[in-house]
């Protein structure tokens, strides 16, 4: 039995104390939570995210007040009901549609940042896994979502969508239809990804924020450098006042006064978007209502899933299909492809330096090719980027291999 | 420095990213259609249509011109007029398909020439005849044309339509006229006959006949809509949104333009005209316009200072680490 002091008053800080451990919380979570000072701005992207998940579980909540999942409604519960008769749902509804949108440039800014820097080498795994762990969540939070306004994207990328569980030959068509409870996108549909959307996916996602933040407190945060520093030494230097010296800053308030100034400039930018720029984030085809019998011209993913998109559509169907599980699962081993012991910006790594680059300017390419419509030269652009897709990650393990040890 | 250079990067991606997923992307997939000033001289349709019907467009729409260029007499048109107002009344009914519609401002929201052409042959006018292989005399109102022959004829009654029938015109008024016979809009409380009327539900059974039989009268206008014109034609409570505006400016003005062969006839807007349709496809597509414009400098000021004092609160923070 824990030691319990008896003349603490309720909730004062020493009846708190006894019962939670205040005092150690704070001081590992935050004030004693060591961070590296050799950082730049893009050290706070997870706070970004964390504020702009924060943004989309408000507004949704909001939306969710009026929103009504029903083939026949749903279309008019979201353009007519929440943008014209509810008080600022317009308001929420474009902070939820463009944070839906930008919460993916964020991500991967965030993956690419830890890509660069070599932020998942040995002691931080854990890290990129919960992180790409994350994405995949979001991905499937972001298409759930996609489906509710039961607009003409919505219901067509939900019919090509869960046509691709029947496996291209394997025709596994009753997987199709187990996962749409009917033949094609109807009620059934709308109300299970209904409750993907605002029930199971967001506390998934909730559950793996906070895994992905367990995992950050051991190995810690990198560096500019990638520079491997003994962070109880650091912090002992540092709390003996020599702040100058100590390599290392506490969380909370040092590292988060950057981290709420970063959040700053970037809610300029984002509210920019809520109010004066939002159609980038909402397709017009979207607001077309659902017609089974009525196919759009051009059905494209979301600008954030079209890297992926392209990667299965200019191979026949069966590798098709191959090459696109593969898009979707390599990055998760990115941690164990990469041999050089090497933690360091990509910027000295040699080989891998191109390596990144191309692979960024490469997912570039592939998202300006999986908007385009198939045809010619789109095809073969997006051909021989998808090709060198895969390329790139079959030579990660060999030129990283080869790397020097720095 | 370091940051800015880092953050220079960052946004110079962004910034093709984007490009390449929207202007870029959007310029590709769709055809780009130039407009013709809302000018009604057939130069469109000898372009679009077929080579044998080059020179008939051509000869009609020269007589147009011919017309165009008479005096017109309001006077005498009035009583041309009269024979309009056979079909195109107050509480007019369905005729061959579609319902007359009103041409209460018929003067200040469509172009003369198209007026005049509307007159001499209904389908090559708002150029659907090919929608007519057995002749354009079987437009709904294809029998006008033995109805009013005369050119001078046709220059007084359009006279008439542009001083009589030109009042000021409100966007809800235009889109009645010009679009509402065939096009409901749901969100504007609109059906093709119009503005739905109030009703109340009988407190006992909790039914409201009378809606339920207007919506029946809805019901059988649209399946006789749909019948003539091949389906029923779309809802615009939020067209606006769902096409640019460009888009709809060009298509209004020549339905072929964009869509080849498509049942809907040009309505001859004129710029008062168009103008006032878009408006009012704007106030139920996308009506938080105003709210939106009103709302957004606050919130953004708000996020500057946010930004200017966390900016201070970094500095005395990493005043002693650096």
């Amino acid at each position: 039995m824990a030691h319990f002091d008896e003349k603490a008053k309720p909730f004062s800080h020493q009846w708190l104390n006894d019962r939670l451990a205040v005092d150690t919380l704070k001081r590992v979570l935050s004030t004693e939570y060591w961070i590296p000072k050799n950082i730049n701005f893009l050290w706070a992207m997870g706070m970004v995210l964390a504020a702009t998940f924060g943004l989309l579980l408000i507004s949704g909540i909001f939306l969710l007040m009026y929103y009504q999942p029903n083939v026949n409604t749903a279309f008019d519960s979201v353009n007519y009901t929440i943008m014209t008769e509810v008080g600022y749902g317009w308001l929420w509804r474009h902070i939820h549609g463009v944070g839906a949108s930008i919460v993916f440039l964020i991500i991967y800014i965030h993956m690419f940042t830890g890509i660069y820097y070599g932020s998942y080498k040995k002691g931080r795994e854990l890290i990129w896994i919960s992180g790409m762990l994350l994405f995949v969540l979001f991905s499937a939070e972001a298409f759930s979502g996609y489906m509710l306004p039961w607009g003409q994207m919505s219901y067509w990328a939900g019919m090509v969508i869960t046509n691709l569980f029947s496996g291209g030959s394997l025709h596994a068509d009753f997987l199709v239809e187990w996962i749409r409870g009917d033949y094609v996108p109807g009620q059934a549909f709308l109300n299970r990804f209904f409750m993907l959307h605002v029930l199971l996916l967001p506390l998934a996602i909730i559950g793996v924020i906070v895994l992905h933040f367990g995992t950050l407190r051991i190995p810690h945060v990198n560096n500019q450098t990638g520079e491997a520093i003994d962070f109880e030494e650091a912090a002992e230097l540092y709390k003996a006042g020599k702040k100058k010296e100590s390599k290392v800053i506490p969380f909370n308030p040092v590292f988060l006064s950057k981290d709420v100034f970063v959040m700053g400039v970037y809610f300029i930018l984002f509210f920019y978007l809520v109010f004066y720029h939002f159609e980038f984030a909402m397709d017009p085809v979207n607001f077309d209502p659902a017609d089974g019998l009525k196919t759009p011209a051009h059905i494209y993913p979301e600008w954030y899933f079209l890297w992926s998109y392209e990667i299965l559509r200019p191979f026949p169907t069966d590798p098709g299909l191959i090459a696109f599980g593969f898009a979707q699962v390599i990055f998760f081993l990115l941690p164990f492809l990469d041999r050089s012991p090497n933690v360091a910006p990509a910027g000295r790594r040699g080989m891998f330096n191109l390596w990144f680059w191309l692979m960024l300017v490469d997912m570039i390419v592939l998202t300006f090719m999986g908007k385009l419509p198939p045809e010619g030269i789109w095809s073969t652009i997006g051909l021989v980027a998808a090709i060198t897709f895969i390329g790139l990650w079959v030579a990660l393990p060999i030129i990283t291999k080869l790397e020097k040890k720095l | 420095m370091r940051e800015l250079k880092i953050f220079a990067i960052v946004a110079a991606f962004t910034l093709i990213l984007y490009w390449g997923v929207e202007p870029f992307a959007h310029s590709q997939m769709h055809k780009h259609v130039e407009g013709n000033n809302l000018v009604y001289n057939g130069k469109v349709d000898m372009e679009e249509c077929a080579a044998d019907k080059k020179e008939s467009k051509k000869a009609f729409w020269d007589d147009v011109q011919k017309i165009a260029d008479l005096k017109g007499d309001p006077v005498a048109g009035e009583g041309t007029y009269a024979m309009c107002m056979g079909c195109h009344m107050e509480g007019a009914v369905n005729m061959g398909g579609v319902t007359p519609p009103s041409l209460e401002h018929a003067g200040a929201i469509y172009d003369k020439n198209f007026l005049i052409a509307l007159i001499k042959d209904p389908a090559i006018a708002t150029n659907v005849d090919h929608t007519y292989p057995n002749g354009t005399m079987l437009h709904p109102m294809g029998s006008i044309s033995t109805m009013v022959t005369q050119p001078q004829d046709i220059a007084n009654v359009v006279a008439y339509l542009q001083t009589k029938k030109a009042g000021e015109v409100t966007p809800k008024e235009a889109f009645t006229e010009a679009c509402g016979r065939c096009h409901a809009n749901r969100y504007g409380g609109l059906t093709q006959l119009g503005e739905i009327p109030k009703t109340k539900s009988n407190i006992k059974t909790g039914k409201d006949l009378d809606r339920m039989k207007y919506d029946q009268k809805v019901a059988e206008e649209q399946a006789s809509l749909a019948e003539y014109l091949g389906k029923l034609p779309p809802d615009l409570s939020i067209i606006y949104r769902a096409r640019s505006e460009h888009f709809l400016h060009t298509f209004i003005e020549d339905p072929q333009s964009q869509l080849p062969g498509t049942a809907m006839p040009r309505t001859g807007l004129n710029e008062e005209g168009m103008e006032k349709v878009l408006a009012y496809l704007e106030e139920t597509g996308d009506s938080s316009k105003q709210q939106r414009e009103a709302v957004g400098p606050y919130v953004l000021i708000f996020f500057i200072v946010f930004t200017f004092l966390a900016l201070l609160w970094k500095k005395y923070q990493w005043r002693d680490v650096h």
